[in-house]
């Protein structure tokens, strides 16, 4: 079986989003509001295994390397 | 001998090979997905550029290829260890050094003298004295050096804030442009001194970092 697992990966609070504050400029120029954007990242993982199994995969590879915990916070999704 | 190491992307190896031959030490590249006998080296530099093509983070894919297996064998022996520039942000993925680098402030890449002050001796800046003011310059897109405010504590506590910007040009947490590691052979700065080493370059401040 395989599962595909989704990796959200968002800065954290703390940090100054260069990304999202770019957008926001952009939104405004348009006249179009947000009180605030973030802009994160998307990894989707093909993982062969139980729904489980795929899962524990897929946290060990975002804390391996899809994350760092200094700047950013991840989620993980099962998508099917 | 002197190591440099080499990733896919890497593109201020030959001067930094140059610099250290400069300064009368003998240097010898390393490639990424190779491993060394650490007795081999008395020292090592990761050099800037854009390994891994910066995917995923800036040093995140280079942190954790082969080499580095060697090089964290070779900085916990307490031998001495430079990142600049992308290398700095490579020992900062890699755990080596604290805290992160993330995107300049403005948002842009910044290619500009930056005059620094060093802050603290360290193994790479022996010839030179602290407190004193060094015009070196940067090249970074990434280069907005973040620590959480109980780390900052800690290290400027322990003294392993290395250089600082006089005028903070990406938004760096208390103007950092280079750190040290707690035990302080492991040196990261963001700055290029191997881009300043004789008047004609501009400035010869680079001179002193080996």
């Amino acid at each position: 079986m395989k599962v595909k697992v989704g990796v959200k990966i968002l800065p954290r609070d703390v940090i100054l989003d260069t990304q999202g504050r770019a957008v926001e400029q952009s939104l405004s120029l348009k006249g179009l509001s947000a009180e605030q954007v973030r802009v994160g990242r998307y990894v989707e993982l093909e993982i062969s295994g139980s729904r489980d199994q795929a899962l524990k995969q897929a946290e060990e590879i975002a804390k391996y390397v899809l994350y760092n915990p200094l700047i950013e916070k991840f989620e993980l999704q099962v998508i099917e | 001998m002197i190591g440099v190491i080499r990733f896919p992307g890497t593109n201020c190896d030959q001067d930094v090979f140059n610099w250290i031959e400069y300064k009368n030490h003998k240097a010898q590249f390393i490639w990424h997905l190779d491993q060394f006998d650490i007795h081999q080296f008395k020292a090592l530099v990761l050099p800037g550029g854009f390994s891994y093509g910066d995917y995923l983070r800036s040093g995140a894919l280079a942190a954790r290829s082969p080499v580095m297996n060697s090089v964290k064998e070779f900085a916990q022996s307490g031998k001495p260890v430079l990142g600049i520039c992308n290398g700095f942000q490579i020992l900062c993925e890699a755990g080596l050094l604290p805290g992160a680098l993330v995107q300049n402030e403005n948002r842009r890449f910044i290619d500009d003298w930056t005059p620094l002050k060093l802050e603290n001796k360290s193994w790479w800046s022996s010839d030179l004295k602290v407190d004193s003011k060094i015009n070196i310059p940067i090249a970074h897109g990434d280069g907005r050096y973040y620590i959480s405010s109980e780390e900052l504590q800690k290290i400027t506590d322990n003294q392993q804030i290395w250089l600082r910007y006089e005028k903070n040009p990406n938004g760096s947490v208390a103007d950092i442009a280079g750190v040290m590691n707690e035990q302080k052979n492991v040196a990261g700065l963001m700055p290029h001194p191997e881009r300043a080493l004789f008047d004609w370059m501009g400035s010869k401040d680079g001179w002193g970092f080996l």
